[in-house]
């Protein structure tokens, strides 16, 4: 196995699957010639041509509805927002058209939106935000987060594979930061499955995309201190793995739900919810919330470093709980 | 254009079929036999009549609430049509949706939703699904005036006009969207001035003859399908009843409708068929009865339906299920 970036791992499963299956293509903002924002379709156009690396004009709500069009006649297309932040512009053919597809009509939407998300690139309120909570709460969508390069080849070319309409969310903070193996064959990871990253017994810490690292650095500091964090990283957020999460809560007691989205309604609390509703007499302690505040990403560093869930923050978190 | 007989009649068909069916359902509305609301094609008939007629069998449409003729003349039959008006499990949608939300990919249909035109995207990027596997198939999408106003309208046929594709957008210019009159809609006097800011060629054609907006869509389909050449087609008409059957529409002005009433799309075709002598009396009665004797049955079908089961509204909202322990829902 090769050691790979995120990026890498997001371009191998788009390379492997348009070279798979002929009704795979892409289509996005300037994702032809110029191989796209993040340069994560670099050197497609040449050699799957214009029409299956297709440039497209501003204009979110079109493409992402010629996707669900095409999608609807066989075709497996893979929308490139060039940032998730645009991804409000084709809200209304997401959530009312490709979402309610199925139930509605039982005609199949096999499309993927790929939206690079999340913060800590100095992007401002318009290339930071973490959008998934707006679609967590509509049926009918998948949703994954991968974490890491492995996860992220494997999910996305599940998501490919998917009858479903995946929204696809790549964490754009660790696109070249994060290397690791990935295997090198046709590669899948299911959606539907969280996975335990790190082994603990005193809290569970559940979270996924970039904020699974910040657990999995907090780990480290706190296993000093004599605490042992399980960390589980959720994968796919819909629908969610509850038994991975269930089984962690019953063998800690504990659960610090952390992730970057701001606050209020998102992914923490429907996670929160459930445990208190369906484990509850496992729970030793309250059910503790990290997150961004409920404002929009602030631009200047020292602003954005305090938005943004630390280390720190849930060193602090863990050593609290530990001592309830 | 040359149309032949048959085809004459088949188009005649269909404009009384749909005007009669709706005119059933408005009926069984006010005796509370239908679930929820009741949005009618009433006195546009002859536009998506015409256009879903000149499709080819293999040709994808999208079409919008005001189009039960396209629906019709797709092969989705009225019993399942009428079923679905009473929430039965016989319905186009099992009883997931109602009334005008119909859909059924294996006729070449496309689910309405009800936020306007966003269909148009959704047929672009079928024609685009054509062009790239290098098929001699089209889409055809329709909406309203009211629809023009959306940003998906406007990105769909810049989209599809930059990118080539193989796709003819249609508007049912009834002049009124719900209550609002074209001119507080738009600053222009004809709908398909729009298209020309995106480079696409467009055509106006009276929505009220039959014989026109077909001619009219079957050239712009074959353009479509010779060399990827989208079209815009503007029909004009009106809208006969209120924007909904629970829709009195005061505000529209009474001479307006008067007016109209002598432009009747069903008078005008069997005035047609009579003069050009492409259809007897005999004929004409026939077709009267098929269409009386379809309502009547498709009425008894779905009287005689059962309901979906309650808990069937939890089921079926993933195509690809889910693999582990997850529950669906």
């Amino acid at each position: 196995m090769k050691e790979i970036t995120y990026v890498e791992a997001i371009q191998q499963a788009l390379w492997e699957e348009m070279e798979r299956d002929d009704s795979v293509f892409i289509l996005g903002e300037d994702i032809g010639a110029y191989g796209g924002a993040f340069k994560v379709t670099e050197g497609m156009q040449e050699k799957f041509g214009e029409l299956r690396i297709l440039d497209t004009p501003l204009s979110e709500s079109g493409f992402t509805g010629a996707a669900i069009g095409a999608s609807l006649v066989g075709m497996r297309p893979v929308v490139e927002m060039q940032f998730a932040d645009f991804i409000s512009c084709a809200f209304d053919q997401i959530v009312n058209v490709a979402a309610k597809n199925f139930y509605r009509w039982k005609a199949k939407t096999p499309i993927v939106i790929r939206a690079p998300y999340g913060g800590n690139i100095h992007g401002g309120a318009f290339h930071s935000q973490c959008p998934e909570g707006w679609f967590f709460h509509t049926p009918g969508l998948k949703i994954v987060a991968p974490a890491f390069p492995s996860d992220a080849k494997g999910l996305l070319k599940a998501a490919i594979r998917d009858d479903d309409p995946v929204i696809y969310f790549e964490h754009k903070y660790l696109y070249r930061r994060i290397k690791e193996e990935v295997p090198e064959d046709d590669y899948i990871v299911p959606i539907g499955e969280a996975r335990v990253v790190k082994e603990g017994s005193d809290i569970s810490l559940v979270t996924y995309g970039a904020m699974v690292h910040t657990a999995l650095d907090a780990s480290k500091k706190l296993e000093e201190g004599g605490i042992s964090l399980e960390v589980v990283d959720l994968r796919t957020l819909l629908p969610l793995d509850k038994e991975t999460v269930f089984d962690s809560v019953k063998k800690t007691n504990k659960v610090i739900v952390l992730y970057e989205a701001t606050r209020t309604g998102g992914v923490g609390a429907e996670i929160a919810a459930l445990i208190s509703q369906e484990v509850f007499e496992y729970l030793d302690g309250p059910i503790l919330r990290i997150s961004a505040p409920d404002t929009p990403v602030p631009f200047s560093p020292p602003m954005e470093e305090y938005y943004l869930p630390q280390v720190a923050d849930v060193v602090e978190a863990a050593e609290k709980l530990v001592a309830y | 254009m040359d149309i032949d007989r048959d085809t004459l009649q088949q188009l005649y068909y269909y404009l009384k079929l749909t005007r009669h069916l709706e005119e059933r359902v408005t009926s069984l509305y006010r005796q509370g036999k239908v679930v929820g609301g009741v949005w009618t094609s009433n006195g546009t008939e002859a536009v998506s009549v015409g256009f879903a007629y000149a499709l080819e069998k293999d040709d994808i449409t999208a079409p919008y609430f005001r189009d039960m003729g396209a629906f019709l003349v797709r092969g989705i039959t009225p019993r399942r049509i009428m079923a679905q008006y009473f929430g039965k499990k016989t319905g186009v949608s099992g009883g997931k949706e109602g009334n005008v939300h119909i859909g059924d990919i294996n006729f070449g249909v496309c689910g309405f939703p009800s936020h306007l035109a966003d269909n148009y995207p959704v047929a672009a990027g079928a024609a685009l699904a054509f062009k790239i596997r290098g098929e001699k198939r089209i889409a055809a999408a329709c909406t309203g005036d009211g629809g023009t106003s959306r940003g998906d309208f406007h990105e769909a046929l810049n989209l599809a006009s930059v990118l080539k594709l193989p796709v003819v957008f249609f508007c049912n210019n009834n002049q009124y969207a719900y209550s609002m009159p074209h001119q507080k809609q738009m600053a222009i006097k004809d709908v398909a001035e729009r298209a020309l800011a995106y480079g696409m060629a467009s055509e106006i054609v009276d929505g009220n003859d039959v014989v026109a907006v077909y001619s009219v869509a079957k050239k712009a389909y074959e353009k479509a399908r010779a060399g990827h050449v989208p079209t815009f087609i503007e029909c004009k008409t009106m809208r006969m009843h209120g924007h909904s059957e629970h829709d009195a529409a005061k505000y529209v002005p009474r001479e307006l409708l008067e007016e109209w009433k002598k432009k009747d799309p069903i008078q005008r075709m069997e005035k047609y068929l009579i003069e050009n002598n492409m259809a007897s009396d005999e004929e004409m009665k026939e077709i009267d009865k098929r269409v009386q004797d379809v309502i009547e049955d498709a009425e008894k079908f779905a009287e005689n339906s059962p309901y979906p089961d309650g808990k069937e509204a939890i089921e079926g909202l993933y195509a690809t299920p889910i693999r582990k322990g997850v529950k669906e829902l």
